[in-house]
Formats: C-alpha cells, sequence, structure tokens
C-alpha cells in the first residue's frame, strides 16, 4: 500500500462529504431541501453520474506496488490491466485492425511494401479485418451487453421493489426509477465497453501506441483533484476575506483589496511557473524522498492545485465582497443589529447563506475553467506532469494531431466527451441544490 | 356628453396561464377632454389593463375582448408594425417611477427627440426648438440648459416632468397615467397633478388615471372605476362615486381612508418622559484625495430636540431627504452620531458601547418600511422571531422560546402554525406583522417605526395602525413613528414634529400642527395633501 500526497487529501475529502451528509440527515432542517433534491429527477440522475465518476476516481487513488514489477500502480489500473497493457506502436483509429498510418513492410518473399500493417491486439483475433470487423464489433458488443445487463437488470429490479415497500422517505418514486435507469445504463455501458475492449481500442491508440480509452479513465481521477482540491484551497480564502471585506469596511476592506488586487495584477501564469520550478528544484536536491516517476508527478500535481488555488480566489472573492456590501444594508441585517445580535453570527446566520448561491454557481464553473486551465498550463509545459494522464495533456496533444492529414481526431474527441459528461453532471446537480436551498423555490 | 369615446373597451380579459384571470371581463369608455380613474389595491389588475390596451404585456399572456377600440381602430386587430405608429403617438404611457424610467446614459433632450424622430419628420433645427418648447410646457425653468442635462442632473419632479414632456411629444388623443405620483413627495406631487390637468385643459386630450389613492384621484378625476380583483365592481361619476357609493367595497376603501379628522378628540394626559434627545447632530463626512481626508460634512440630522412620553406617539413628518429616517436609525446607534445627547430612563444611550450598549439594545425597536427586505429570506418565521431573545437572553430554553414565539405570533393576530413558514409564503401586511412580532420579543420600551404602512394597501394600513394603536394601550410602549403621510400621523400620533432639510421646523400636539400649523412649510405640506372630495356634503 502507497499513499500518495493527494490520495491522502482525497480520502480526508471523502471523510468530510460523509460526515457533512450524515449530519445533514440527521437534521431535520435539512430534510426538506434534502427531500426536494430527492424529489428531482435531473438532481438524482446527475448525482448518481457523478457518484460514477467519483467511484472511479476513488478506485484510482488507492495505490500499492504492483507484484511482477516495482511500478506503482492503483486498483483501476490492476482491473484494467489488459488495456493498459495491450499497447501498440503509434496511432490507430477507434475499432481499427490496422494502424493509421503506412509504413514500410517486407513481405514473406522478401520484397518491400508500402502498406498498413496490423495492429498487435486490435483486433488481432480476426483473419480478414475487411469482411469480419464489422459483425465482430458487434456481435462482441452484443456479448458485452447481454452479460452486464443481465445481472444489472436483476439486481436492480430487486432493489427497486425492496425500497418500494420500504416507502423511502427521502428519494421520491419517480426518480428511484430514473436512478435504476441510469446506474443500468452505466452499467451496460462500462460492461460492453469492457468486453469490446480486450479485442479492440474502443477509442483507438495514440502516438505511442497507448489506449485512448484508458487515458480518457485515468484523467477521470486527475480531473476531480484539480477541480476539488483547488476549489478545497480556493473557497476558505474567497469566502472569509470576502465576507469581511464587505461586513466591515474600513480598514480590512482596504487591506484585503489591497491583498487581492496586488495579486491579481502579478500574471498567475508567471506565479504558477515559478511555483511549480521551485517544486522541480526542490525534488531534484532531495532526490531520495521522490524514487519513483509517480510520486514526482503527484507531488507536481498536488502543488499545481495549491497555485491555482492561491491565485483563483480573487474573483470569487470581489464578488462575495460586493454582495455583503449588498447585504449589510438589508434591513434584516439592520434588525439583527438592533436586537443585539452579534456580529460574528449576524455573519454566519444573514449574511453567509445568503451568499451561498454565488459560491455554489462559482465553484461549479471554476470547476471546469480549472480543468481547462490545466489543459492551458501544460501546453507551456508547467502543468502537470507530462506523465500524468489528464484531459489537459490529452488536448494539449490534439494540437499536433488535428494538423494532420487525415485528422487523428478521437484523443480531442475522448477528453471531450468524458470531460463534457462530468461537468454537465456537476452543472445540473449544483442547479438542483441551489434551488432545493432556497426557500422562495420551494415547491 | 355625446362625443364619440377616445377609448373603448369592451370585455376585456387578461389570463396568464391556465389560472384565474388577473382581469376579468372589464369594459369601460374614455371620452375626450375627461379624466377617467381606475382605482384599486395592489394586484387588483389596474396596470396590467393598461399594459394590454397598448398590449405591450409578455408574450404568455393571453388578452381576450370585443373591442379595444382606439379613436375608431381596433388595437386588437392591428398588426405589431402598427401598433408601433399608434404607441406613443395617439397614446402616451407614463410610469410610477421616474428613476427606472429615463435611460441614465441619454440626455434629456436626446429621450423626448427620440419620440419626435420617431413619429414627425422634422428638421434638426425644428426637433430642438420643440424639445424646447415641450419642456417650456412642463414648466422646467431654463428649458435651454436643461436640454442637454442627464436624468441624474434632475430632481424627482422634473424628471416625472420630462416624462410627461415625452408622453405629450407626440401629441397624444390619450395619455394613460400610471399611479404617476407615488413616488413623490406630497408637494411635488400636487404640482405635478396641476401640471397634468392644465395640459389636459389646454390640450383636450384625454386622461386615463391608475391609482390607489382615493383621495387622489378624487381631486382629479371626471369618471372613476373601483377595481377588486380583475373586476370593475363600481363605476360612475366622481361626486356621485364619493358622496354614495353602491359597492361594499368602494365603502370599505373608503372607511380605510385616514382622514386629517381623526386627530380631533385627542385627549391629552402627562406621562413621565421616556427618552429625551438633546441637538442630536448625524452628519455623514465628505472624504477627499487619497488619504480620505474629511474635507466637510453632509448635515443630514442637524441639531434635534425632542421628549417621547412613556406610552406615547410621536410623530416625525416630513419629505423625503430630510433625515427622518437617519435620525431614526442613529437613535438605534445603527449609523453613528456625530454629537447630541440621548437618555433614557435616566441613562445616556451615546455613551455607551461594547457590552453595554449590546444589552441595552433590547429597550429601543425598529420596523422598517419594506416588509420584503427585513426578514432573511432563508430563515423560518420561529427564528426570525426569536432572534433577538437567542441573543439577548442566551438563557432562555428553546421550549420557552418557542412558547414566546407563538404567544407573540397570536398577539399581532397571525395563526401559530406560521411559525414553521418562510417570510415569503406571507403577503405585505401579514410580514409587517412578523416585523412588530420580532420587535415586542425583547419587550421594548420603544418602537421606532420608520414608515411601517407606505408599502402597504389602504385598508391593510388601517389594520396595522389599528394593531400598533392596540399594543400601545396594552403594554405602554412608545412610538416614533416615522412618515411622510400626514393621514397617518391624524391616526395614531399624540405629538408631531415636522423636519425640513435636516431641522425640526414645527413641533406640537397633533391637532395643534395639523390643524392650525405655525410654521409655512408645515402649511405647504399640508396645503399638497390631496383630500377627499365632498365626502361630508
Amino acid at each position: 500500500m502507497v499513499v500518495l500526497w493527494t490520495d491522502a487529501l482525497i480520502f480526508v475529502l471523502l471523510l468530510g462529504m460523509i460526515v457533512l451528509s450524515v449530519y445533514m440527515l440527521r437534521n431535520p432542517r435539512m430534510s426538506r431541501p434534502l427531500r426536494q433534491i430527492g424529489t428531482s429527477k435531473t438532481g438524482m440522475v446527475s448525482l448518481t453520474v457523478l457518484l460514477f465518476f467519483v467511484a472511479v476516481g476513488l478506485l484510482d487513488s488507492m495505490h500499492f506496488h504492483s507484484k511482477d514489477s516495482n511500478e506503482i500502480v492503483s486498483v483501476l489500473d490492476q482491473w484494467l490491466s489488459p488495456i493498459r497493457l495491450h499497447g501498440e506502436k503509434t496511432y490507430s483509429a477507434p475499432f481499427a485492425a490496422h494502424l493509421f498510418g503506412k509504413e514500410l513492410m517486407v513481405l514473406e518473399d522478401g520484397s518491400p511494401v508500402w502498406a498498413y500493417p496490423r495492429l498487435q491486439y486490435g483486433g488481432a483475433h480476426l483473419d480478414d479485418p475487411e469482411s469480419e470487423l464489422f459483425y465482430d464489433v458487434l456481435m462482441k458488443a452484443s456479448i458485452g451487453f447481454i452479460k452486464s445487463a443481465i445481472p444489472a437488470a436483476i439486481v436492480l429490479v430487486l432493489l427497486v421493489q425492496r425500497l418500494r415497500r420500504r416507502q423511502n422517505a427521502l428519494i421520491s418514486q419517480a426518480s428511484v426509477k430514473a436512478v435504476a435507469w441510469t446506474v443500468f445504463w452505466i452499467v451496460t455501458v462500462c460492461g460492453t465497453l469492457l468486453e469490446l475492449s480486450s479485442y479492440y481500442h474502443v477509442l483507438g491508440t495514440d502516438k505511442v501506441g497507448e489506449d485512448v480509452l484508458y487515458q480518457a479513465i485515468k484523467s477521470i481521477r486527475t480531473g476531480l483533484v484539480i477541480g476539488t482540491l483547488t476549489t478545497l484551497i480556493m473557497l476558505p480564502l474567497a469566502i472569509v476575506f470576502g465576507i469581511l471585506a464587505g461586513f466591515f469596511r474600513g480598514w480590512v476592506d482596504d487591506t484585503i483589496q489591497y491583498l487581492y488586487t496586488t495579486l491579481n495584477s502579478i500574471p498567475s501564469v508567471l506565479l504558477i511557473a515559478a511555483s511549480i520550478l521551485v517544486v522541480q528544484v526542490y525534488m531534484a536536491k532531495n532526490e531520495e524522498q521522490f524514487t519513483s516517476l509517480i510520486v514526482r508527478a503527484d507531488m507536481r500535481l498536488l502543488f499545481l492545485c495549491i497555485i491555482l488555488g492561491v491565485t483563483n480566489w480573487t474573483g470569487l472573492c470581489r464578488m462575495l465582497r460586493a454582495e455583503t456590501l449588498k447585504l449589510r444594508e438589508m434591513e434584516y441585517v439592520q434588525a439583527a443589529s438592533a436586537l443585539g445580535v452579534r456580529r460574528r453570527i449576524i455573519l454566519f446566520r444573514h449574511i453567509l447563506p445568503n451568499v451561498m448561491h454565488i459560491v455554489l454557481i462559482s465553484v461549479v464553473l471554476d470547476f471546469s475553467s480549472l480543468v481547462l486551465a490545466e489543459a492551458v498550463l501544460s501546453y507551456i509545459n508547467i502543468g502537470v506532469d507530462p506523465t500524468t494522464h489528464s484531459w489537459g495533456n490529452m488536448i494539449n496533444g490534439a494540437r499536433l494531431e488535428m494538423a494532420r492529414e487525415p485528422v487523428v481526431w478521437w484523443s480531442l474527441a475522448a477528453s471531450f466527451l468524458f470531460m463534457f459528461t462530468l461537468v454537465l453532471a456537476a452543472n445540473l446537480f449544483a442547479d438542483s441544490v441551489r434551488d432545493a436551498f432556497d426557500p422562495r423555490r420551494m415547491g | 356628453m355625446n362625443r364619440s369615446p377616445v377609448l373603448e373597451v369592451k370585455n376585456l380579459t387578461v389570463k396568464f396561464g391556465p389560472d384565474n384571470p388577473v382581469v376579468d371581463t372589464i369594459g369601460f369608455e374614455v371620452h375626450a377632454g375627461e379624466t377617467f380613474a381606475i382605482v384599486g389595491e395592489s394586484g387588483s389588475g389596474k396596470s396590467i389593463t393598461a399594459l394590454s390596451v397598448l398590449r405591450l404585456l409578455p408574450v404568455n399572456a393571453s388578452v381576450n375582448a370585443d373591442e379595444i377600440n382606439l379613436n375608431g381602430v381596433d388595437l386588437l386587430r392591428k398588426a405589431e408594425y402598427e401598433l408601433c405608429k399608434i404607441r406613443g403617438r395617439r397614446v402616451a404611457l407614463i410610469f410610477q417611477d421616474p428613476m427606472s424610467s429615463l435611460n441614465p446614459v441619454m440626455t434629456v433632450g436626446e429621450q423626448i427627440a427620440e419620440v419626435l424622430k420617431l413619429h414627425f419628420s422634422m428638421t434638426k433645427q425644428a426637433i430642438r426648438q420643440r424639445v424646447i418648447e415641450l419642456l417650456t410646457r412642463v414648466e422646467i425653468p431654463e428649458p435651454e440648459k436643461r436640454v442637454g442635462e442627464y436624468p441624474h442632473q434632475l430632481s424627482g419632479g422634473q424628471r416625472q416632468r420630462v416624462m410627461i414632456a415625452i408622453a405629450l411629444a407626440g401629441e397624444p388623443d390619450l395619455l394613460i397615467a400610471d399611479e404617476p405620483t407615488t413616488a413623490l413627495d406630497v408637494t411635488i406631487q400636487a404640482q405635478i397633478l396641476a401640471l397634468l390637468k392644465a395640459i389636459q385643459n389646454k390640450t383636450g386630450m384625454a386622461l386615463w388615471l391608475i391609482s390607489h389613492d382615493l383621495a387622489l384621484v378624487s381631486t382629479m378625476a371626471d369618471r372613476i372605476a373601483v377595481m377588486q380583483n380583475g373586476k370593475i365592481v363600481e363605476t360612475g361619476r366622481s361626486a356621485s362615486i364619493f358622496q354614495n357609493p353602491t359597492h361594499p367595497y368602494t365603502r370599505k376603501l373608503l372607511d380605510a381612508l385616514p382622514s386629517m379628522d381623526s386627530c380631533l378628540g385627542h385627549k391629552r394626559e402627562q406621562k413621565p418622559p421616556l427618552l429625551k434627545i438633546d441637538d442630536f447632530k448625524v452628519y455623514y463626512p465628505i472624504r477627499k484625495g487619497i488619504f480620505k481626508r474629511v474635507v466637510g460634512h453632509v448635515r443630514a440630522v442637524d441639531g434635534v430636540g425632542f421628549e417621547i412620553e412613556h406610552g406615547k406617539t410621536l410623530a416625525l413628518v416630513g419629505e423625503s431627504g430630510c433625515g427622518k429616517t437617519t435620525l431614526g436609525k442613529a437613535l438605534l446607534n445603527l449609523i453613528p452620531a456625530y454629537s447630541g445627547r440621548v437618555v433614557m430612563d435616566g441613562i445616556e444611550l451615546h455613551k455607551l458601547t461594547g457590552e453595554a450598549l449590546r444589552r441595552k439594545r433590547a429597550d429601543i425597536q425598529i420596523v422598517f418600511q419594506d416588509p420584503f427586505s427585513s426578514m432573511n429570506p432563508r430563515m423560518l418565521v420561529s427564528e426570525i422571531i426569536d432572534e433577538g431573545i437567542r441573543a439577548l437572553y442566551p438563557k432562555v430554553g428553546a421550549v420557552d422560546r418557542y412558547a414566546r414565539v407563538v404567544e407573540l405570533l397570536e398577539r399581532v393576530d397571525l395563526p401559530p402554525d406560521s411559525a414553521h413558514r418562510y417570510p415569503h409564503e406571507f403577503s405585505g401586511g401579514q410580514r409587517q406583522r412578523i416585523c412588530i412580532a420580532r420587535a415586542l420579543a425583547v419587550q421594548p420600551k420603544m418602537i421606532v417605526c420608520d414608515e411601517p404602512t407606505s408599502a402597504l394597501d389602504a385598508s391593510v394600513q388601517a389594520q396595522i395602525i389599528e394593531l400598533l394603536k392596540d399594543l400601545q394601550k396594552e403594554q405602554g410602549v412608545s412610538y416614533l413613528f416615522i412618515t411622510h403621510d400626514l393621514g397617518v400621523v391624524a391616526e395614531i400620533a399624540d405629538e408631531v414634529a415636522v423636519m425640513y432639510r435636516g431641522k425640526i421646523v414645527e413641533h406640537g400636539e397633533v391637532e395643534q400642527v395639523l390643524l392650525n400649523p405655525k410654521n409655512t412649510y408645515t402649511r405647504e405640506l399640508l396645503a399638497a395633501v390631496p383630500r377627499l372630495q365632498n365626502k361630508d356634503v
């Protein structure tokens, strides 16, 4: 068992989320908004999709030393071993049996031919890919679908009936059905993909012949880490400074404003580059602590999150300050101070809950922009380590691939598809959370 | 009157979605040269009626009518582009809020010229000439200079005059005025109404007035329609409606109207003083430069002194911007005072700080004007009411606190189950009751009521005032009642202080100030208040 820094933080975060949800479930005040999320189909479906992504990310965060090689691998890697180890020579299109580019090959009779060589793994079991490929893919897909659909359907039907009998108060019948369908589709899609990927490269391979589907799945963890850890660093800074500046005004406001205008006036790329360099120098000096590639890459990822968090809080802080300036003049705040309520209680009771919708919206929007920021930073080589799988690195690679003729589109498409699903699910879920916690939108 | 009507509406129904109609089969006509008024409380559908006649409602509204006939043209059967030629030309509209109806980045002249360019083909020279002429017509001083000014450089009354000038630019046959003076002070209101009358006399246009204010309507209108829940319940000549209203709703509206005479027969009894303020000043510093040097002061409250007795009400009257709200908030220490003495029951409140001040806050509470922004939308009513108890008496247990909340809710005539609801589920009047309960929760000796009734309809206003009077009788609480509405003052006050530009210009018993004012400003203020015509004839 190897615990990397980001692994530890992810599990601490998970623990926090569990404690928070237990607290919310126990608190009678919270049961109404929770029940409202439970009745919202969109909310529950997007939550299911989100949880699936989180589960993948968690599996990918349990690292250990592999037995056969002394590499550090994760549980997910172990599961996906077939895809992980089935490398090709270079680019190949999705479901291809041949490489993407022509190569000089020597025939049995010794004459050289300029042709598309067969892949080592993808479609290797086919004798004549030209004629068999289509039916074989269809066949394998149906087998995978049936293999996963039958057990999934049985388990889900039983579960749903169980729930129906128990009359669960938190989740409505309609959303239970929607969630069951979502889970069914996730399981069958995964099953089909797994079945297919032991024979083919479903999303093709990249420049060094690595399976793109595997890359995209591995990138989920990187995306989640950058999205959540950065937010975690950014939020306390933004909320505390923003609310204090807006509420107390005067010299507090001046100091905080000077702080963030100064920070804002330094180009953030410069700060990020500097801090990444510092980390690299540190790792070079203390080589004995960073023995393996994955530990170094992890350290770099962590510092990227920290520095992104430190440079990104100013926008939200400014918004919260403005909102607080508005709220502090609201009559209910004045009434509270006339009632002798202490200022720190006013902050917690009247100001904080009324700015939370801004926090929620901007966190979800930032989540996607952070994943993109990572792509941009990878471009100038100060993002995540080039060996780390990330959508940013995939997009960055696509820069050259898009210029080829014919176009190599699958890396970009795969990262787009995964990012799109994750960000859309996060957005929809945040929407229903915001609606549920606003009493004015009560239904 | 044999002239054919300028506007004739038959069986107009407006619906939003499948719900009950907002305007329910109403019909009326407006004749040239007359003033027709629609009166009703908020939500009765008066503004919707006006907008639906011009077809300015959002697309989700369904408008049905047998006929909306403007000078022989059926507006319902016109295409949108044809309507554009009618709006602003044949019919013009004035809205309530002069602050938001003018574009802040265009000069006054440009905004008037916009209408002229749209409807007439005129040379630049002629347009300028006409703009100045229009500004002269609405009695704006120095029109040549004002043409180039921006809305923020004008006062509220002047902005409403500009709005009227814009409306007049198209030389309309019908002018719709939707609460034209509600956002203005009484003296300004009187001027604007006189102006509208004068222009109507000169041009002979029809004026369709929409208002909630019966007294105002009685001074202006020839014919009146009373609206309730989307229906016209009574319509007729102004004089006959006010003399013998036939419909019970009209009678209810008339009875709810506060009248100046209600201060007659007010009993005077001496009581011990509760609060005494002396030479009280609230200045806002004007700061300049990078070091924020104080270069001067805005004198919001400039040396005010008065006394309030136990269980008595002092009404503080004045126009907007005279410093009455600032004074109220400064008394509660929500705004720092510049100098002066505030003594309550022998304790000098202005010298208290920190914990001592916080403890003393229970004695003096506030009820605000806007029932929508005065409660945290994310808190339950029970939490809102017991907030003060939790802050000042932390030893009181949850059960006792809840009992107290229920008791307070019953005291302000709200059902006890209101405790578990959120403020947005209540109407304006009910919210104001919750605010009163919140103030009462800490058993104050005095409550500052900052225009508590001005956002409410007349009938609800009367109920709230009744409640406040009952509470005073029961609990002996004193009020500092801040208002601009002299009718309300007559209903509730024992003493009146008239404030003008940060100073109190007249202070005395309510009868003396309202019926026999000494100060010229007080007299002006009283003269401007619209009074019900012919009520007691």
